[in-house]
């Protein structure tokens, strides 16, 4: 079974973001990069589903992202992923969502594929768009947001709850497919150390546009960012005090009801 | 044409979706600066009757649609259905709810008609003819504002509870039955059933109120406390993400950047310390209590209100002291 997993590299959520002098985008400087957590749960369940299926199963990570995303593929290698394709090309705009998914088509297709994991969103830009648009083009099934997942006896169905308000929808579908992870469907482990050292030797296939024969991929740019802006300053909080802890939460209540009227 | 604009009106369990009228709302904001008609397209079971709920706000048409197929969703049955609208109405702007349909169903018809999208996004105001959209990125540090590129059908998922709903205006309205087209074979993905969280709480993105739980809780079974003061305020539970990693809360219930973004009208939060991807989650909640022993926790940088003290203390308090009001 050829087992796709996408990844892409984002700031870490601890992280402080702060906008660049030039106000196009963030600062970088300081900043720590990982693979975006969501896509940690998707090679988690690449490799899952690789051990379950056995035979010449094979799980390839791929990527399109800047040259510094090879550290990602790295550890997603040494989690056990086998092998990585890497599209870094300075012409992607990746805050297209319809370019991206056009260059991993069709790097996708050029590899083969029977399933496609990925996170349910890049935790940089949040746009939950690519995979989505990526099915369209592939002209596969999607299920997004997904909670658990278990495949068919026969390799070709799974069977997948992914979370909605209040719930989750239980779906069954076919093979192939593209699968958006949640946190909560797995517990993604950590590189071994002889996952390291054998990640090392492990083969990333890193391509340029041209290489993918799409040399006008930055053609249809389909927005643009006007303005970056910084989320408001919180008010002051006023700290409630009382002369013992019953009348101070009398006094909360008081101005919850009437000064800030949410109760 | 020029601005006409599709809502997309989110039929769950029978009933329109209360971001339905969010949507009739900003569609507003786009024709009266624009020109432009709005229609609303109702899918799913109870569609027909869904449409007597919005008949007097002032839309153009509202197209409904509930033949068997597409009685309950599925991405590829409710994306034929939207496309063959948006092909034959030719809207200039689709709005949809930023809602687990929405999220999936949005993009996977963009693509499909060529447009583009937006996500998530909080606040849309034209600008000398353009369309401006406010959407927040690395799970709310940030806002971006953009517009599009070229004329295409420009899909623009609404986060619910942000904008004020549409009041009716007492403009009647056609409302026209279309036959879906769905076959149940061109659906690949199908959902067989839903299956409810329990607990019966209100969503955590759709609740007024909130109240939370951090790594302070100490253990599962003292998210009693702050249920009981839920259930009174119909309101919703979450928790940190140091809550859910320490195993006292579940996943789905988590608040923050790898958790639920929400934005009610109140938020409590209960022994959390305020890390800055619980915040980014949670900010732009009308009121923030902050209930801490610690008074230097980041989160009364955040909140409104704040008590400091032993959360085990003052929330059995709290739900008293609201009992005797309400």
């Amino acid at each position: 079974m050829k087992i796709i997993t996408l990844l892409k590299r984002a700031p870490d959520t601890e992280a402080r973001i702060l906008i660049n002098r030039e106000g196009t985008g963030i600062q970088e400087e300081g900043v720590k990069f990982v693979i975006s957590t969501y896509d940690e749960y998707a090679v988690e369940e690449g490799l899952r589903l690789k051990e379950k299926m056995g035979g010449d199963s094979k799980v390839t990570v791929v990527c399109v992202g800047p040259e510094e995303a090879t550290e990602m593929i790295r550890t997603a290698l040494a989690m056990g992923a086998d092998d990585a394709v890497h599209i870094c090309d300075p012409a992607i705009k990746e805050s297209e969502p319809f370019i991206t998914a056009a260059v991993l088509a069709k790097a996708i297709k050029d590899n083969g594929f029977d399933i496609i994991f990925c996170g349910k969103q890049a935790i940089d830009d949040d746009m939950a768009q690519v995979q989505s648009i990526l099915a369209e083009m592939l002209d596969i099934p999607q299920v997004n947001v997904a909670t658990s997942f278990e495949i068919s006896e026969s390799g070709d169905k799974a069977v997948l709850r992914r979370r909605i308000e209040g719930g989750d929808e239980k779906v069954e579908t076919q093979l192939p497919v593209i699968i958006s992870c949640e946190k909560g469907l797995n517990e993604p482990r950590y590189a071994s150390l002889p996952g390291i050292m054998k990640a090392k030797k492990k083969e990333i296939r890193t391509k340029a546009l041209a290489d993918l024969g799409m040399a006008d991929a930055q053609g249809e740019i389909r927005s643009k960012i006007l303005k970056w802006l910084p989320i408001p300053k919180g008010g002051e909080c006023k700290v409630v005090e009382g002369e013992d802890v019953p009348t101070a939460v009398k006094e909360l209540v008081r101005l919850l009801r009437e000064e800030a009227k949410a109760l | 044409m020029a601005n006409d604009v599709l809502v997309f009106g989110e039929m769950r369990g029978g009933e329109l979706k209360k971001v339905t009228k969010e949507l009739i709302n900003t569609a507003r904001t786009i024709t009266e600066a624009g020109g432009g008609a709005i229609d609303a397209l109702l899918i799913g079971e109870g569609a027909a009757g869904a449409a007597e709920t919005i008949k007097d706000y002032g839309l153009r048409r509202i197209t409904v649609t509930e033949d068997e197929p597409v009685k309950n969703y599925s991405t590829e049955g409710y994306a034929k259905v939207l496309t063959d609208i948006v092909q034959d109405h030719k809207p200039s702007y689709i709005l949809v709810g930023a809602t687990a349909m929405g999220r999936d169903l949005a993009p996977r018809t963009a693509a499909r008609v060529n447009g583009v999208m937006f996500s998530d996004c909080i606040d849309v105001r034209m600008e000398d003819g353009i369309c401006v959209v406010r959407r927040p990125v690395y799970s709310g540090k940030l806002y971006i504002e953009l517009a599009r590129e070229g004329e295409r059908p420009t899909f623009i998922s609404i986060r619910p509870n942000n904008i004020p709903p549409a009041e009716a205006t007492g403009d009647g309205t056609e409302i026209v039955a279309h036959s879906s087209g769905v076959e149940a074979d061109m659906i690949r993905a199908l959902v067989k059933e839903i299956i409810p969280l329990s607990g019966g709480r209100p969503d955590l993105t759709e609740a007024d109120v909130i109240v939370s739980g951090g790594r302070a809780m100490k253990d599962s079974s003292n998210f009693k406390i702050l249920e009981e003061l839920a259930d009174l305020l119909g309101a919703a539970v979450g928790a940190s993400r140091a809550a859910v990693d320490a195993g006292y809360a579940e996943h789905a219930i988590q608040v923050g950047q790898t958790g639920k973004i929400v934005n009610p009208k109140l938020y409590i939060a209960c022994g959390i310390s305020g890390a800055i991807q619980h915040l980014a989650g949670m900010r732009t909640s009308k009121v923030i209590v902050a209930i801490n022993k610690d008074p230097n926790a980041p989160v009364f940088e955040k909140a409104h209100y704040g008590i400091v003290g032993d959360l085990f203390e003052i929330v059995p308090l709290l739900t008293e002291e609201i009992k005797k009001i309400m």
